[in-house]
């Protein structure tokens, strides 16, 4: 009895279903940051509101699923033939000027509501106004990494994104102004808000007030090359001390410890300080991450690694083992020298 | 059967013991199909080239799905899997879709219009044969240029190439220029073939096949061939600029001097969307043919669907910055695609109505290509309301770019178009060989597909909302995605099984199948009215029509449809 | 192996349709025009955006260039109405005609090109104008090269006397591509020459 494709009608309802109730489950119990960024559990008003239009599209899209699915399931499994002997030819009907008007302009009225919602969305989320409290970072992507401007308080950040928490009623949102240094990547921390892009020769704009502490995982969601899938993101959500702290900390100079002087000389007389910057050092190269607070980042590589000093001197002596394909080239040095440069870095707190 | 078309299946059954095998015969043999400027034989050669590609598309995305299996897996290098993923796309779209409309439609429409030829013979061929070329062409990038030396020189930047990554700073080497060189030439078969269509619709009707009284076939492959010519010609435009970038060193797409990325994005997708269309309204035309044969009544409300078909196109050329929503246009600039992109569902919806209303009331056949449509009415139902969904642009910028997207473009291309594809191989078989497929083995292969589809699609969409981004080549352990991918990849794997199954049914089916008859559908369209397979001339004297189905009016002259128009 | 005969009606009624060259061309025009619009948005959307080099002042108006070829479109209408009427000498000298209007086109653009390059220091990979400039202008070029070299393909038959009345339709196909072209270089020496100085 296979060929009755009543089976499939059970089985694409089923599994709609269950889709439903996963969808369900991750939407009520999901709160504050997750280590699988779900658009259904939302911390920031942008993705509240998208969160909150897309329950209503679900219900709308969902109805016409369920009406018409029926209809063709009915149609199906009512006027199949019974039996191959009848072989009569049912009554020809050529179309009917009512019923088609009919199912006309119910979907034009589905569609004016729905565009009406989804317009309202539109201006409500992108031309939402700055508030004077607002922090201002400039992201710029490069292939692989992430740059975060602060340039109202001096800060460079590299690949993990330090914001305040925004308070209901103290808000202190975090407008992201996008740029892009080479080819086009895209921002995107679901929990936090939607993706925009980040186009060279054009500025972009995005914002989040984020509602809970902690730490949101997000990517890039534009392919931008070989290590695409690896240029992942973090975003800090600090309480206002923590936010104060970590300002605090990044604005100093960087740590100059005498006890590795010649981890220093390496970094300074090799070919690292052409891409890197070391604030206080030689080193002013703008090519590679800023690594003035190198300890200060909980991962390396653009999140490809966790920032433990053995990640740190293989990644000197081979960045292939973590990213292959990053553009940081493998160094040529010695043991001695990677045992140098990593002890000098792991004092840049 | 001296007339036939085809390499007799009768006389090749009979080879081994009748005639020798002989290097002569072959090559003549060969040299016939080379040189052949007949529709029926060029169609042949569409499908079989269509049918090869969506295999090496088919193991490019078990690849893909292999790799995906689980976290951190080095079954495929970053380089490796970049590539894969881009010629999946690239082979799917513009190997595999392009070719197969005009596998059918080089085949049928001259037939359904009762025309001896194409207009065009040798534009034809010469049509088939730049496509051939296209298709050689960018898997020659496998080998070709820097490739097989460590990494091989295939197309990495997606199918969609978005500058400035195609760029000789970000691409050195040949990889863009295989894609872009392929797809142009390609692209020059496409508009030839798609003149021929519309010229051979218009101009070579049979007497009293007014515009009307066409099949709906042909409609919907004439509306294609339009939509065709205003929609790979921005493409083709676009990769001459890029090449003029690449090798006379402009800057159309040179973001460092001053170039545009955006731009790039804007000509890709003004030729990109109406390109969903182009693929899916053959496929359209496929169903219009088998819902009403196997429903046994006449498609209901034939002025609508044609108009609903030209409404699509139309809209469609209007729509193509919805794939843009996260890329920074003004909030009023959003609202618009939105509300153009809505519209897209009035026809889409009319069309689904139509189809079900002509299954109402009829003694449906559920014979294999009718399980295929029907499953598509259901997967073209789901990918129509997921691309509502994703045309609430809010919304969109979450799911842009995720997994979210490869499910619904997926229920379209695979839900939907495959699926019509199948039901059309499997209703057109007996006429292009002169043999049945078994229905047995099709049977296996569309329970064994419509099983993989959904468990591979269907949580494709979960992965999406969890927020898995697309073109990643691998992702980390700790996001809660193993499983989903897990299943996708078993989904994969079935559907895999589901193609062996129907390759074995066309060879099999070549040489057992049972003798098919003229009209083994007892249906309704001219080319049932010939031979299977039919002889070179078609007809052998020129069919005169009185209604859009002259069969029926044969079959049932007490009741014919002349007096219903 | 005979087809089904199929039934009796409507055969009293001429039945008449569209001439399948004159479809076809249409069609390729179309395809045409798409890839124009598209060279031509973004030679638009490009003025005035070039970080360096010559700006679009340095172009002179080809005043004289352009008469010739628009003047072609009538030379050409005129062969056409030539040989329908089966004067075969005359439309052997309207074409002749055509053919060099356009080819003194062609020659006007290579000083054109001649000029900038070596006096102007303006070449396609100079800056965003030279590009967008030489890769519209010289489209249309391809296409009147492409025109031209159809015309003079036509002008050794009629030479060696193989054109007749009945291939009237066939030469007008050839002529719509004609005027096509001539179409687009009002198009383009809008933008280029008007908008775009």
């Amino acid at each position: 009895m296979l060929t009755e494709p009543y089976r499939c009608v059970k089985w694409s309802a089923k599994g709609f279903l269950f889709l439903l109730v996963f969808f369900a489950w991750h939407a009520v119990f999901a709160e504050g940051p997750q280590s699988t960024p779900s658009i259904f559990a939302p911390a920031s008003t942008p993705a509240s509101n998208i969160y909150e239009l897309s329950l209503f599209v679900i219900a709308i899209t969902g109805g016409i699923f369920v009406t018409v699915g029926s209809l063709i399931a009915y149609a199906a499994f009512k006027y199949r033939q019974h039996g191959q002997d009848d072989t009569s030819e049912p009554a020809q009907i050529y179309g009917s000027a009512q019923v088609e008007l009919a199912w006309t302009v119910v979907p034009v009225l589905i569609v004016v509501v729905l565009f009406l919602t989804t317009a309202r969305m539109i201006f409500a989320i992108q031309d939402a106004p700055k508030p004077k409290s607002a922090l201002d970072v400039t992201v710029v992507g490069h292939q692989y990494w992430w740059e975060f401007n602060y340039p109202r308080l001096g800060i460079r950040g590299v690949n993990e994104l330090h914001v305040p928490l925004s308070d209901a009623n103290h808000p202190t949102p975090t407008f992201l102004t996008l740029l892009s240094a080479d080819v086009i990547h895209s921002f995107w921390v679901p929990q936090l808000s939607g993706k925009t892009d980040l186009v060279p020769n054009k500025i972009n704009y995005l914002w989040i007030d984020p509602r809970h502490p902690g730490t949101y995982v997000g990517q890039c969601a534009q392919f931008c090359g070989v290590e695409h899938a690896k240029m992942l993101l973090r975003v800090y959500v600090d309480t206002p001390d923590q936010f104060a702290a970590w300002v605090k900390n990044q604005q100093q100079p960087a740590v100059n410890d005498p006890k590795v002087a010649e981890g220093r000389h390496v970094f300074e007389t090799q070919a690292c300080m052409n891409c890197h910057t070391i604030a206080g050092t030689a080193a002013t190269g703008r090519f590679g991450p800023d690594l003035t607070h190198l300890m200060s980042r909980e991962t390396i590589a653009s999140g490809a690694t966790t920032n433990t000093p053995e990640h740190l001197r293989e990644w000197i002596r081979n960045p292939d083992t973590f990213k292959p394909g990053s553009l940081m080239p493998a160094m040529q040095l010695n043991d001695q020298q990677l045992d140098q440069v990593t002890a000098y870095l792991s004092t840049l707190k | 059967m001296a007339d036939s078309t085809f390499p007799v299946p009768g006389a090749l059954e009979a080879a081994p013991h009748g005639r020798r095998w002989s290097q002569a015969a072959f090559l003549a043999w060969l040299h016939d199909w080379v040189v052949t400027v007949d529709h029926k034989k060029l169609g042949i050669l569409y499908m079989l080239y269509s049918i090869f590609f969506l295999l090496v598309g088919g193991v490019e995305a078990i690849l893909i799905r292999i790799q995906l299996v689980r976290p951190d897996m080095h079954f495929l290098s970053p380089w490796v899997f970049n590539r894969v993923f881009t010629m999946h796309g690239t082979t799917m779209v513009f190997l595999v879709g392009m070719t197969y409309i005009f596998g059918f439609a080089n085949y049928l429409v001259p037939l359904m219009v009762g025309a001896r030829d194409m207009a065009f013979p040798r534009l034809n061929a010469l049509s088939f044969w730049l496509t051939f070329f296209g298709g050689i062409l960018l898997y020659y990038s496998f080998i070709g240029g820097y490739g097989l030396y460590g990494a091989s020189s295939a197309p990495d930047t997606m199918w969609w190439a978005y500058s400035p990554l195609t760029e000789r700073a970000f691409s050195p080497g040949h990889a863009p220029d295989y894609w872009a060189l392929s797809l142009i030439v390609t692209g020059f078969g496409t508009i030839g073939a798609s003149i021929n269509v519309i010229a051979t619709a218009l101009c070579l009707r049979c007497k009293g096949m007014t515009l009307m009284r066409l099949p709906l076939f042909v409609w919907l492959n004439v509306v294609t061939s339009f939509l065709a010519l205003l929609a790979i010609t921005p493409l083709t435009a676009a990769q001459v600029m890029l090449l003029i970038d690449r090798y006379l060193g402009g800057h159309f797409f040179d973001t460092q001097a001053g170039g545009s990325a955006l731009i790039w994005a804007h000509f890709f997708w003004i030729f990109g969307h109406p390109e969903v269309y182009v693929l899916v309204l053959p496929a359209f035309a496929i169903a219009n043919e088998v819902i009403p044969v196997f429903s046994r009544k006449a498609i209901f409300g034939y002025p609508a669907m044609a108009a609903a078909s030209v409404g699509i196109a139309f809209v469609s050329l209007g729509v193509w910055a919805h794939h843009m929503f996260t890329i920074g246009m003004t909030s009023v600039g959003n609202t618009f695609f939105v509300l153009s992109t809505m519209l897209v569902g009035i026809p889409t919806g009319i069309k689904i109505f139509n189809w079900v209303a002509t299954m109402w009331g009829g003694k449906i056949r559920f014979a294999t290509p009718m399980l295929f449509c029907t499953a598509f009415l259901f997967q073209f139902l789901i990918a129509g309301l997921t691309g509502i969904i994703l045309s609430v642009a809010p919304w969109n910028w979450q799911l842009h770019n995720s997994y979210f997207v490869i499910a619904h473009f997926h229920y379209v291309l695979v839900g939907a178009i495959v699926f019509c594809i199948f039901a059309g191989i499997y209703y057109w078989y007996p006429k292009v060989t002169g043999r049945m497929l078994s229905e047995k083995l099709g049977k296996w292969h569309f329970w064994l597909f419509v099983i993989g589809f959904h468990v591979s699609f269907d949580t494709m969409h979960v992965l999406g909302i969890l927020g898995m981004p697309r073109s990643i080549f691998t992702y980390e352990a700790d996001r809660g995605w193993a499983p989903w991918n897990f299943v996708v990849s078993i989904g994969g794997f079935i559907q895999a099984i589901a193609v062996l199954v129907f390759a074995f049914n066309l060879v099999h089916s070549y040489f057992k199948g049972r003798v098919a008859g003229n009209d083994p559908w007892d249906a309704w369209t001219l080319e049932w009215a010939t031979p299977s397979p039919p002889p070179a001339y078609n007809f052998a004297e020129d069919p005169v029509v009185t209604s859009r189905r002259p069969l029926w009016d044969i079959k049932h002259p007490e009741d014919p449809d002349w007096r219903y128009e | 192996m005979s087809t089904l005969a199929v039934a009796q009606a409507e055969r009293e009624q001429a039945w008449v349709q569209p001439s399948k060259g004159r479809v076809a061309m249409f069609c390729l025009i179309l395809a045409e025009s798409t890839i124009f619009t598209i060279f031509v948005v973004a030679y638009v959307y490009n003025i005035g955006k070039s970080l360096y080099g010559p700006t679009p002042q340095i172009l002179e108006v080809p005043i004289w260039n352009s008469i010739f070829l628009l003047s072609s479109s009538l030379t050409i209408w005129l062969a056409e109405r030539a040989v329908e009427h089966g004067r075969i000498k005359s439309f052997g000298l309207w074409w002749a005609l055509t053919f060099v209007l356009g080819a003194i086109f062609l020659v006007g653009t290579g000083i054109e090109w001649h000029k900038l390059i070596y006096e102007d220091g303006l070449t396609i990979s100079t800056n965003l104008f030279g590009t967008t400039f030489y890769s519209l202008v010289g489209l249309h070029a391809s296409h009147v090269i492409l025109g031209l070299i159809a015309l003079f393909t036509v002008l050794m038959f009629t030479v060696t006397g193989h054109v007749r009345k009945e291939h009237a339709d066939r030469i007008q196909v050839l002529a719509l591509y004609w005027h096509f072209v001539d179409a687009v270089w009002i198009v383009v020496f809008t933008v280029v020459y008007v908008i775009g100085r």
